[in-house]
């Protein structure tokens, strides 16, 4: 199993999350994060203070798969959160040792 | 600390100078300008003699006033019966000008400050308009408005004593006077609130707020007001219509001594602290401005054609002021801002305050431009240079917004409105009273502040100060 990690502009949560429905991935984890690669922050003013700010809101989506499915939820993600400008975010897979259903107690495939 | 005696030193030298230059000029040679004209036992007369068609909002009504020499002055000798319009009037302007500061000023405030403070700041307002309505009518009220010195008044009038449902202040009831008068004395250091924002301790606050009204607010507000106010009888009077000097200047320059005594924010500097919730912030300069005009149309005592010309100043100055921080902010960082705009209105009123009732709309017009300006600057080139972390620039908007307005209030009062001639020697009396403040205040809060850090700590601990103070002081959040 592994454990797809995906860090994408807010506005294209939306797209990402119809495209996985459309392959047939129906559990996301979304958290609000915030972060920055590439891409500039903005400036704030209020009164005399002036504040540089780096970090940017983004959307931090995890979806927990089976090996065989990893390279379409790639393909699916990069796709629906393109937009071509500097940060449109990353993926990052890694390895998921165990999963467990809460309610039936079952695990490994059949609970992701 | 260098720039604390800084500061004191030149109010000093104002007062001095301007009290060598008042004996070099001849009084006004306008009759009645500065003498009363009754001053009978002020406020123990169950019905004063003279009318109050105020100017400078006296306090015991028995006195004449610059504004009343207005050519339609109505001075009548005989004793004044009670005048529903008018007391209907003082009551809404009462209640506009609470509003002021509940929730008005702690919307206005709340909303500028870190989230993890929001209710602490909010706390500090509405508990110093619980306090203050206590202690002014135990003995504040009597020190600032009852007959004793030329500096302070007596206690003739402590618990609101003699004030019977009869009694009466020119054509209003006392005691529709008194809590009129009480609104500002809640507002005054409830603004000073803004220069400590975010690390006093709250025990130590309320002891400071006690000993200040006490031993600041009511003695100017006398110098001011009373009609024995030494101020109240300078050549010429001291034109304040509804409180340049006695609200605004004073809680500025309280405000600036405290940030300097405080000290910085943990963070300042360094950290970024924007506002938490502009919203609130709008919200609240929104209550202020409309509030206003109980502050400055009330001050007329009466509803007549005086308060109309000062609701119309209070509106034209608050807009003006708006749209005058707004572009120069806009012209200077390349934005216009919600905080901008609102602050420029609250400076506006501000400025307007000590003037509202004896310009006409063309000064209102240049009092806000002006204002909006100069606070502007208060709040950022001047806040630099001074090194302290005013947090929410009491000084920066009401101390100089204030000054400003005092000193303008000198050169465009208008003689058809209120019966002064503006010019050098009206100026200088400005001066002396934005002078006296200034140093008086700043001492007195000095050492105020002093004796409570001897005792009980003026700041929280930095833990507490970095968890927030909603948590640390009251053990309550927002989510």
């Amino acid at each position: 199993m592994k454990l797809v990690t995906a860090i994408v502009k807010p506005f294209k949560v939306d797209d990402v999350r119809h495209a996985l429905a459309a392959m047939g991935v129906h559990g996301i984890t979304a958290t609000e994060v915030k972060g920055f690669g590439r891409q500039k922050g903005h400036t704030e003013l209020y009164r005399g203070s002036e504040y540089v700010v780096d970090f940017l809101p983004k959307v931090k989506l995890e979806i927990a798969t089976d090996d065989d499915a990893v390279e379409a939820i790639i393909n699916a993600i990069s796709t629906s959160a393109h937009t071509g400008k500097i940060g449109d975010g990353k993926i990052f897979v890694t390895s998921l040792d165990m999963a467990i259903r809460i309610r039936t107690g079952e695990t490994g495939s059949s609970a992701i | 600390m260098k720039k604390i005696l800084v500061a004191l030193a030149l109010g000093s030298v104002f007062l001095c100078s301007t009290a060598l230059y008042a004996d070099d000029v001849a009084p006004v040679s306008v009759p009645d300008l500065t003498a009363p004209v009754a001053a009978v036992d002020d406020v123990v007369a169950d019905t004063p003699v003279t009318t109050t068609v105020v100017t400078t909002t006296t306090t015991t009504t028995t006195t004449t006033t610059p504004a009343e020499l207005a050519p339609a002055a109505t001075t009548a000798p005989a004793e004044p019966a009670l005048d529903s319009g008018n007391t209907a009037w003082m009551l809404a302007s009462t209640a506009l000008v609470l509003l002021m500061t509940i929730p008005g000023l702690a919307l206005f405030y709340g909303g500028m400050v870190r989230k993890k403070n929001v209710l602490a700041t909010m706390m500090q307002t509405f508990t110093i308009t619980a306090l203050m309505t206590v202690l002014w009518t135990v003995v504040g009220y009597s020190l600032a408005f009852t007959k004793g010195t030329p500096f302070i008044g007596g206690l003739d009038r402590m618990f609101l004593n003699g004030i019977g449902v009869n009694t009466l202040s020119g054509t209003i009831p006392e005691s529709v006077f008194a809590i009129f008068q009480m609104t500002f004395a809640i507002i005054t250091p409830a603004l000073i609130c803004g220069a400590f924002a975010e690390r006093m301790k709250f025990s130590s606050m309320l002891v400071f707020m006690t000993l200040w009204s006490l031993l600041v607010y009511a003695p100017i507000t006398h110098w001011v007001w009373a009609s024995d106010g030494w101020l109240f009888n300078y050549h010429p009077a001291i034109l304040d219509y509804a409180g340049g000097t006695v609200v605004h200047i004073n809680a500025g320059v309280a405000g600036l001594v405290c940030a300097f005594m405080l000290g910085k924010r943990v963070g300042y500097g360094r950290e970024a602290m924007p506002p938490h919730n502009l919203v609130l912030t709008l919200i609240g300069a929104s209550m202020l401005w409309v509030g206003w005009f109980g502050f400055n149309a009330g001050s007329a005592l009466a509803a007549d054609g005086r308060a109309g010309m000062a609701m119309a100043t209070t509106q034209i100055a608050a807009a003006t002021a708006a749209l005058s921080w707004m572009f120069a902010e806009w012209f200077k960082k390349g934005s216009p801002s919600v905080l901008g705009i609102t602050s420029g209105a609250v400076s506006g009123l501000v400025a307007i305050t000590p003037a509202a009732g004896f310009v006409d709309p063309k000064g209102a017009l240049i009092i806000g431009l002006v204002a909006g300006v100069l606070c502007y600057w208060g709040a950022t080139g001047l806040k630099r240079f001074l090194g302290a972390d005013d947090s929410l620039d009491a000084f920066g908007v009401h101390g100089i917004g204030g000054a400003v307005g005092a000193i303008l209030t000198g050169l465009l009062v208008s003689p058809a409105i209120a019966g002064v001639e503006p010019g050098m020697s009206q100026v200088i009396t400005q001066l002396t009273g934005v002078g006296a403040t200034v140093a008086y205040g700043a001492v007195m809060t000095f050492i105020i502040l002093v004796v409570i850090d001897l005792v009980m700590d003026l700041r929280v601990p930095e833990d507490d100060e970095r968890l927030g103070l909603d948590l640390s002081l009251h053990r309550e959040r927002v989510e």
